[in-house]
């Protein structure tokens, strides 16, 4: 699970991880006493379709905006570890 | 000046209005109030007091032209979630490194745009997740109650604990908070104000750090019932850049307040009263109930069977929604990277382990289980359609009855160091306030009562999705009858 949520967990705290997440998920068991036979699974609280707005441009020109924040950049882009070997 | 800070938000406007004050008097009084008090307290995570005297000299300048909106002058703190353009945000969580949005979020822009004033950001659990603030990147708040004869330090509760804490100890008029499980309902019942979470789609998301996007909904901290009415009409509005937005006008809820509850029917649920509730807690719900009846409401009996099942069904929706939602902190765009041994992989996997807290890391990744292929039905599908049955269980109370009273919280306020530190035991703090978020109703707390130590406890009252209106007028006669008018020693002036 750490692997797939891109969490590094040291060794020493997966066994302890582990039985935490296990006490929680023991708990959440109480669900399987629900009857939800023909019951629709709820994704939202508003019964609203969802709104469309004309498809235009609407923003943009704001590189600087963009890459204010950026941990690192060069040139008007984002500086990231090698993705392609 | 500290009177000035004593005001409620209502008579500030007021004052502010009739000139007898500038916006710049009572800014000036809150800055002082908060440098002498934030060591102590540690409400605010971030100071602008600068940027307060431009906006109070601003709104001093409207004023003295007869112009001004609806909180014009007003000084008022900001929940670290809500996005403020050249303000740093960072939700509390270290993972957002020093992170200063180029843009403002809409409830805060709403704010401004009506004239009130921002002194600071308020502390909070990292990314909204939990129910005491101990979760957050700058240690947590420390409440301005204590029990009676005793110096032990309070939880201001969670998330919204600095918002609470400094509408509290008299650091802002009002502040912006958020609620996905309770994290304002809780905080205000700990700290002796109104805090109202609207029902979902009445504040827009857009800018508001995002924890479980079904859930999660803006709303005030306040003084009393109006201050809290003023606030949240102020940040309500229909926003095209939120798909979930409402789009209705938003009613101005300053006029309910006050508007008697003569044939009012107030549903009581039975599922409430759990197994070794507190009698204090039995004594103020049944004590709610004779207020609200001697004012002219209808009392019923009313049963929500799924009731014991939220928590559980939150915590399956809310980890899954957050797990999606928290990918984005990859350490690529913003906030602080850390590199590891340099590969791609390694670098989210040290980033996101640096950044985010344990308890943070503990909900990804049951958000990650839960979503994964082989559990997504057993768990994911079952929630939602758990969380489907307690709206139903909500539409058949409320075909009898206009509103629900409940406590809000099934204790006073814990000490910081008392619980044991495992997670359901801090989970079950939400266990009255997580069902109105799982049906996206709205629901209030009002302050009610001391607790035999001393300590402050709310009642909550539930109502029908876009009827804040009777929220507020149940919520007022609590308050008119209740008469509560304790307030926290100011220890933290000695």
């Amino acid at each position: 699970m750490a692997r797939l949520a891109r969490i590094a967990v040291p060794e020493q705290r997966l066994e302890g991880l582990a039985a935490e997440l296990n006490g929680i998920l023991a708990w959440i068991e109480q669900l399987n006493e629900v009857d939800v036979a023909g019951v629709e699974p709820m994704t939202t609280p508003v019964a609203m379709t969802l709104p469309l707005r004309d498809d235009e441009v609407t923003d943009g020109e704001m590189r600087e905006k963009v890459l204010a924040n950026a941990p690192r950049s060069e040139d008007g882009f984002f500086v990231v570890p090698k993705v392609v070997e | 000046m500290t009177e000035l800070t004593q005001l409620t938000l209502a008579a500030a406007l007021e004052g502010l209005k009739s000139r007898r004050f500038s916006s710049r008097e009572i800014t000036e009084a809150h800055i002082e109030a908060i440098e002498a008090a934030n060591p102590k307290l540690n409400a605010y995570v971030t100071l602008t007091p600068e940027k307060a005297l431009a906006m109070a000299d601003a709104a001093d300048a409207r004023l003295a032209r007869g112009e001004g909106g609806r909180l014009e002058g007003a000084p008022i703190g900001v929940k670290d979630l809500f996005c403020t353009e050249g303000v740093r945000t960072t939700a509390c969580s270290a993972i957002l490194g020093e992170f200063t949005p180029p843009y403002e979020s809409t409830v805060t822009a709403n704010l401004w745009a009506d004239g009130a004033v921002m002194l600071g950001k308020l502390n909070m659990d990292e990314f909204a997740m939990g129910s005491s603030n101990e979760t957050s990147r700058f240690g947590p708040p420390c409440s301005p109650w204590r029990r009676r004869g005793s110096t032990v330090p309070i939880s201001a509760g969670g998330s919204s604990g600095g918002s609470a804490t400094a509408v509290a100890a008299d650091l802002c008029l009002a502040a912006t908070a958020s609620d996905t499980g309770g994290s304002i309902r809780q905080p205000a019942a700990f700290a002796g104000l109104v805090g109202i979470k609207p029902t979902y789609g009445r504040a827009s998301r857009y800018g508001m750090v995002a924890f479980a996007s079904s859930l999660d909904q803006a709303g005030p901290l306040a003084k009393t019932v109006l201050d809290s009415a003023l606030m949240l009409e102020a940040m309500c509005s229909t926003d095209p850049k939120d798909s979930t937005s409402l789009h209705i006008p938003v009613p101005r809820w300053s006029t309910s307040v006050g508007r008697s509850v003569k044939g009012m029917r107030i549903g009581v649920p039975r599922e409430y009263r759990v197994e070794g509730m507190p009698q204090e807690i039995e004594a103020l719900w049944s004590q709610g109930v004779a207020w609200l009846k001697a004012a002219g409401a209808t009392i019923v009996d009313v049963s929500l069977p799924h009731t014991k099942y939220a928590l559980p069904a939150y915590y399956i929706v809310a980890p899954a929604e957050a797990s999606s939602n928290l990918a984005r902190y990859d350490g690529m765009r913003y906030g602080a990277r850390v590199s590891g041994s340099g590969s791609l992989t390694d670098t989210y996997e040290h980033t996101r382990a640096a950044g985010f807290g344990q308890d943070v890391q503990r909900r990804l990744l049951i958000g990650t289980y839960v979503l994964s292929a082989g559990y997504y039905d057993a768990y994911y599908l079952r929630a939602q359609r758990v969380r489907a049955r307690i709206l139903e269980d909500f539409e058949t109370a409320f075909e009898s009855v206009d509103a629900l009273l409940t406590p809000t919280t099934p204790s006073a306020a814990f000490a910081y160091g008392e619980t044991s530190g495992d997670p359901v035991e801090m989970y079950l703090n939400d266990i009255f306030t997580v069902t109105a978020n799982l049906a996206g109703l709205p629901a209030i707390s009002v302050p009610a009562a001391l607790s035999s130590e001393g300590l402050p406890l709310g009642l909550q009252v539930i109502g029908r999705a876009l009827d804040e209106d009777t929220c507020f007028r149940a919520a007022a006669a609590i308050e008119a009858s209740a008469g509560f008018k304790a307030r926290p020693e100011a220890w933290w002036r000695a």
